[in-house]
């Protein structure tokens, strides 16, 4: 792609001057050492998306937004922190309470964490709506749900460091959920934990793990997520390969520019979504208990276990997978196999077509039935695990299962439409 | 080596780069693998938590018939229950709604592998942490107090196990064995001691 693309100028308003090496004085200086213009051209301006994304494209780039919010924030509250049995809650409170405007980075570093998984899911469902996973972009998919894992394992470290009595059974819960693996289980949370409960050697590996190890992995998952994404080209909601169809300047007849046509409609999306975090931030910063628990606002205690424990919201659906099988083996395993069916979703999906909107009537029940699932399953998993409720999440998480595993026989046997040859997209 | 010597000087001896490649990547990877043992280790307890690990006396005159007290060992609650002689027959009578009724499969010292799981009737030892998710289960001693057939026992707020008065796990609880039971012994009438027995510290 970059062959054909960053040799000649581009057709976009940036104008032939962005050429690699072009320029003179201090951009050429800087250009035969750096290759600045050249990345600009091959990446920006000349790099050709799809005419007909719609809105479902807002949340790739606001993802990135949120990482960089929460990288900044959670930057200065390292700075007011203190990570330790004694001093984690206190100087929570702290920064709460004393340091000047500490609690807004605070509930920006709080709100931003439920944020990206609001924006990462909305994302994730974009990609099981327009088969953005399918071939060629079957690597693009993998890295994106190592993405997923980081963030997981970034979000469930960094709800441990207030210390709250919320932070330290959840890490219980969870941290426990290894001494399931048979053999080595027990061992294996003594050397988590690194002591014979969760302690003050726990918080302070997970402190280093949320504020270095984690974000640096993060950082490089997204940067190949990234190469990955513009080296195959993004997909579009009519799921056609727009390099197939080229001009006779030998750009796709159906990409336009990333820059400026792209930037400018993200700039729009990152307005709007500043809107909706300032009001969630200034007005509502626990969102009723469902971004920050309220029992998380008392100290840590071994010895009073919360009448309720559950993960925040975005764990939920697979909690309720996990506590709806009897036997702790078998609801960890299921609980595993939730998160890494997403992984197998590209060898899973046999249609001859990537975009819901031409695949029959089976794939779009089965996409519906596994969003409601989720939805549900998400309920269920801050319900108190009885009667009614266990029943329903069994359903619901079979459903969740038979999604997956029916895929390969459903997406191959359905009637599907025909696929035009160019993107449909009216003109506004 | 003699027969390498006939190459020319720009020729390369493919088979030698090789071997020469193929031995510095295993030096290389068994250098890495040792080199990781230092850290993998840190994470192990510290010393410091292993001391802190240390056996505990509790004093079981404080107890009253029917009581239970928390003594924290290894920072895990300890449940101490002074069962009645009413409790005691409580734990008869409902084997078949057991996960484990003998205790097969769940973990105790062998002392303790009886139908009451306890070296004597009246004391109850156990760790305090649902086999389930290591959840504290709360103390529901009454009968009847969960529903009418409800014997008395423990119930885990987290995810629902149930336990009876020898902690004993019912079907339908998601903790698949009986509440872990911690060496102990009585060095004296009034005295236990949980982390050790006569053969010695956990």
């Amino acid at each position: 792609m970059s062959a054909k693309t960053a040799g000649a100028a581009p057709a976009g308003p940036a104008g032939a001057d962005s050429a690699p090496g072009a320029g003179k004085g201090l951009w050429a200086w800087l250009n035969k050492r750096l290759p600045i213009s050249e990345f600009i051209t091959t990446q920006l301006t000349g790099y050709y998306a799809p005419k007909n994304f719609n809105i479902w494209y807002f949340f790739g780039s606001l993802a990135l937004l949120v990482l960089v919010l929460q990288l900044v924030t959670g930057i200065f509250l390292t700075m007011f922190y203190k990570p330790g049995e004694l001093t984690s809650f206190d100087s929570v409170e702290y920064i709460m309470r004393e340091v000047n405007y500490g609690w807004l980075i605070r509930y920006l570093h709080s709100t931003g964490a439920s944020a990206f998984f609001v924006v990462v899911y909305l994302h994730m469902f974009r990609a099981l709506l327009y088969g953005s996973y399918k071939a060629p972009r079957e690597l693009l998919w993998l890295l994106g749900m190592l993405v997923y894992l980081a963030l997981m394992a970034e979000a469930f470290m960094g709800y441990v460091l207030p210390w709250g009595n919320m932070s330290f059974w959840g890490a219980q819960v969870i941290v426990n959920l290894f001494s399931a693996i048979p053999g080595i289980g027990p061992e294996l949370v003594l050397w988590i934990r690194g002591d014979y409960a969760i302690a003050d050697a726990t918080l302070n590996r997970f402190f280093a793990l949320h504020v270095a190890a984690v974000p640096l992995a993060l950082l490089l998952l997204v940067a190949l997520h990234l190469v990955a994404l513009h080296e195959t080209g993004s997909n579009n909601p009519d799921g056609i390969e727009i390099k197939e169809k080229l001009g006779r300047d030998g750009k796709p007849l159906d990409g336009i520019p990333f820059h400026p046509y792209y930037t400018v409609k993200d700039v729009m999306g990152v307005g709007v979504f500043f809107v909706l975090l300032a009001i969630v931030v200034f007005f509502v910063p626990t969102l009723g208990g469902l971004f920050l628990e309220p029992e998380n606002f008392e100290p840590a205690n071994p010895l009073s276990t919360p009448l309720e424990i559950h993960p925040v919201w975005y764990f939920t659906p697979y909690y309720a997978i996990l506590r709806a099988v009897p036997g702790k083996g078998l609801g960890a395993l299921l609980m595993f196999l939730a998160v890494a069916a997403f992984l197998f979703l590209p060898w899973l999906d046999r249609s001859p077509v990537k975009s819901m909107r031409y695949r029959g009537w089976m794939s779009r029940t089965a996409l519906t039935l596994f969003t409601v699932s989720v939805i549900g399953l998400g309920y269920l998993g801050m319900q108190p695990p009885q009667g009614l409720y266990v029943v329903l999440a069994r359903i619901f998480g079979l459903i969740y299962f038979l999604f997956f595993i029916g895929m390969p026989f459903y997406t191959r046997f359905e009637k599907v439409r025909p696929v035009p040859e160019r993107v449909t997209c009216h003109a506004h | 080596m003699a027969d390498h010597a006939v190459l020319a000087d720009d020729e390369v001896d493919l088979s030698r780069r090789k071997f020469l490649t193929k031995a510095t990547i295993a030096t290389g990877t068994l250098g890495a693998v040792f080199a990781a043992v230092p850290f993998l280790e840190s994470w192990a307890p510290s010393e410091r938590a292993r001391a802190q690990g240390a056996p505990v006396e509790f004093d079981l005159s404080k107890l009253e018939p029917g009581q239970m007290a928390t003594p924290v060992w290894r920072k895990q609650p300890i449940f101490v229950v002074r069962r009645t002689p009413d409790m005691v027959a409580r734990i008869s009578g409902h084997d078949a709604e057991l996960k484990d009724p003998q205790s097969q499969d769940s973990d105790q010292p062998t002392y303790a592998k009886n139908d009451l799981r306890s070296r004597s009737p009246e004391f109850l030892v156990l760790i305090g942490i649902c086999t389930h998710l290591g959840c504290m289960p709360k103390q529901r001693f009454d009968k009847a107090e969960l529903y009418p057939s409800w014997p008395g026992g423990f119930f885990c707020p987290c995810h629902g196990s149930r336990f009876d008065l020898a902690g004993r796990v019912f079907d339908g609880s998601p903790a698949s064995i009986n509440l872990n039971i911690p060496r102990y012994y009585y060095p004296n009438v009034r005295t236990l001691v949980v982390g050790a027995d006569e053969k010695g510290t956990a």
